[in-house]
């Protein structure tokens, strides 16, 4: 159907404040932010002198800088493959038709709902493995009880686990979300491929393995963007947990730009680092929309 | 959708509108004032200042924006997008000293309050030493609501007591202390590290005793080196402190953390004196108090101030505010709430606590030095770098690497080494 000239432009119209908003709001305020990287800016007051990339070389000189960068790799890596498997997990054996799988789904799925500042203070205060004095608090004590002491950890309070503490609560609040993505992918696999199988003598296993995961490979895509951008930018689970850690152990890039740019006042350099957490996730995300355009047209 | 998604942008600007002007009609007889007291001791004596101003003008309505945590951290934070995003509040709370006066005033966005310190009287009765770091340039900024001590030992009287033991003087006899605590089970040093300013808060007073009052602030000028051998010791005498850590320091705030003197599972630790208001909001007074080791003598002091930004919406109120803070009653009901002492050396002595009055004999006869880690001694952007250093040094306690660092930070902030 051909589209009347009317239609053309009032289909423009009908875009063109949203354009404007999101070239103003968002994309202005990136390019803000870019040019804010490259000037002196280190005071309340504005100074935009041009320094070309001096923040950014003294950015990777700086060692907390190195160690937040280093974190927020480890974390996304383990969150990543953790959130992924668990879910999947979940979303097989909820697949399996359950008797109150209804039930099942809202609990795997409520962590969800629940802000990550909310996680983190829970979890800061479950994860806190208590001292010689106190005993073993929180987790260390279930672990105790339970008769698994031997797993007991100081968490996030030993520099040597750190950020890979945080990876617990962060999974325990995304697995369910990724259990929903992959039910759904699940279900919509038409039944017929697998029961052809199975008459073709095929045991679970292999359906599983031969059928249904080569088909919920999109599924994966998109959660492993999903999880990645989120991870990339955590700042809100980290501020309530556990600060920056002993030795800036928990830190992320995101907490650092805070702290330099608020309580520092060094505007231009947490313009860098957003900056670079920008470029990370669009060497994320642009591959991904290219490719979701390609496939649409 | 994307229609939608216009329609529901649009609606929710007009409501943000709607709800502006609803605040702007109602802007006469209102107050707002912004500081990060939000626990005990401190929340108590910000009430008992409302209560004073309320008493005197009824009819002004009192805002109370305070944001958590982190010593003000939080709060600073909010307080740079609103002052700079042109909605200041009409007062807030900050730190008398450089912070005040480089971030605030040197850039231009205060008013300076000099009439009034005249008029109201307080350039008699302030004490120089605090006078001098609220005013540039022949003006006074802010009004100093109280002053704290950061230099402070505190112990289980109780731990002590059942040992024999004295506060320590000396860094050798807390060591010896320390390790007689840790034989019985006893947390010999308490401390809390999750906002990580702790540990520098430590570290600061650690330079206090081995530089002396004349290096220490030499430090903030040049005039000592950071590569000086007193640095070092002092690096040497924090990194075995560290030692006696309760090892889940990172999982507290420091009041969390003073749960264990409370409770008596913890001995000892250092700490500014908003201790004493947090003890006394949890009701135990079983502790006792020192200067820290190798400090007598000289008062590592910070305060507490209230200034009026320019802009601010309600200026009168503002006016009327500040003359409660500066004024007797207002000074005595804030600090016997929170745990400090007024800046005013005309209060009446005997309202106060054993503590307090300790604090104010030393208050007039003790070399005065500012506290870096708040905001007194340094600009923000030292502040915040030195911090860092030190809290990896808690976990990294390699002397010479932290050394060099320091003296990197400081020449970055512009003192020469």
């Amino acid at each position: 159907m051909k589209k009347t000239r009317e239609e053309k432009i009032l289909t423009f119209l009908f875009i063109l404040p949203s354009v404007v908003l999101i070239a103003v709001f968002v994309y202005g305020f990136i390019g803000w932010t870019g040019w804010v990287s490259l000037t002196n800016w280190k005071d309340v007051v504005p100074d935009f002198t041009f320094v070309g990339f001096r923040n950014y070389t003294d950015l990777f000189q700086n060692l907390r800088f190195q160690i937040s960068f280093k974190n927020i790799l480890v974390f996304t890596v383990l969150f990543l493959v953790a959130s992924i498997a668990v879910g999947l997990l979940l979303a097989i054996l909820l697949d399996r038709k359950v008797r109150f799988e209804n039930v099942f789904r809202s609990i795997y799925l409520f962590p969800m709902a629940i802000s990550f500042i909310v996680t983190g203070v829970v979890w800061r205060w479950m994860l806190n493995p208590g001292t010689a004095i106190t005993g073993s608090l929180g987790i260390n004590m279930l672990l105790d009880e339970i008769g698994l002491g031997f797993l007991k950890s100081g968490w996030y309070t030993d520099p040597n686990v750190g950020i890979k503490a945080v990876v617990i609560p962060a999974v325990w609040q995304m697995s369910g979300y990724v259990m929903a993505m992959y039910l759904a992918g699940i279900r919509s696999i038409p039944q017929e491929l697998s029961e052809a199988a199975q008459v073709d003598g095929a045991s679970n296993w292999q359906v599983y393995r031969y059928i249904i995961l080569p088909l919920l490979q999109p599924i994966t895509l998109g959660a492993v963007i999903i999880l990645t951008h989120i991870s990339l930018k955590i700042f809100d689970l980290v501020v309530a947990m556990t600060g920056a850690g002993v030795g800036f152990s928990c830190d992320v890039p995101a907490l650092f730009m805070y702290d330099t740019t608020f309580r520092g006042n060094f505007f231009a350099q947490g313009a860098a680092i957003a900056t670079i957490l920008l470029i990370f996730v669009a060497m994320l995300i642009i591959p991904y929309l290219r490719h979701g355009l390609k496939g649409g047209s | 959708m994307k229609c939608f998604k216009v329609l529901s942008l649009v609606l929710s600007v007009l409501l943000v509108l709607a709800l502006g002007s609803v605040a702007f009609s109602q802007e006469k007889g209102k107050i707002e004032i912004f500081s990060w007291w939000t626990a005990g001791g401190e929340a108590e004596g910000l009430q008992a200042l409302f209560d004073i101003y309320s008493s005197l003008y009824p009819d002004v309505e009192i805002i109370n924006a305070t944001v958590a945590g982190g010593a003000g951290t939080n709060a600073k934070a909010v307080l740079k997008t609103r002052m700079l995003g042109g909605d200041p509040p009409d007062t807030f709370q900050v730190h008398a000293g450089k912070e005040l006066i480089d971030t605030w005033v040197k850039t231009g966005f205060m008013e300076p309050l000099t009439d009034l310190f005249h008029s109201e009287g307080w350039v008699e009765v302030m004490p120089e030493g605090i006078l001098d770091i609220v005013s540039y340039e022949g003006d006074y900024w802010s009004v100093p609501v109280n002053i704290h001590r950061a230099n402070v030992l505190w112990y289980n009287k109780q731990i002590f007591a059942d040992n024999g033991f004295a506060a320590p003087q000396t860094f050798d006899e807390f060591f010896e202390i320390a390790d007689k605590l840790q034989e019985q089970g006893i947390i010999p040093f308490v401390l809390g590290t999750k906002d990580g300013w702790e540990a520098a808060h430590i570290f600061e007073t650690v330079l206090i005793a081995k530089l002396g009052a004349e290096g220490y602030n030499g430090l903030w000028t040049g005039e000592t080196k950071w590569s000086d051998p007193g640095v070092t010791e002092a690096l040497e005498t924090f990194k075995k402190m560290v030692t006696y850590l309760n090892p889940d320091h990172a999982a507290f705030t420091w009041d969390e953390a003073y749960e264990y003197i409370i409770d008596g599972q913890g001995a000892m630790s250092i700490m500014g004196d908003w201790v004493a208001g947090y003890f006394f909001s949890k009701e135990y007074t079983d502790f006792g108090w020192a200067p820290v080791p190798e400090t007598a003598g000289v008062f590592d002091a910070l305060s507490d101030s209230f200034g009026l930004p320019k802009g601010s919406k309600n200026r009168d109120n503002v006016i009327n505010f500040l003359k409660v803070l500066g004024s007797k009653e207002g000074q005595e009901a804030f600090n016997l709430k929170k745990g400090s002492i007024p800046a005013r050396t005309d209060i009446n002595k005997d309202l106060f606590d054993d503590y307090q009055k300790s604090v104010m004999e030393d208050w007039e006869k003790d070399v005065i030095v500012p506290s870096v880690m708040h905001g007194a001694a340094a600009a923000e952007g030292w502040v915040t770098e030195f911090k860092d250093v030190i809290a990896l040094f808690v976990a990294r306690p390699d002397v010479e690497v932290t050394q060099r660092a320091l003296v990197q930070v400081a020449e970055r902030a512009g003192v020469a080494q």
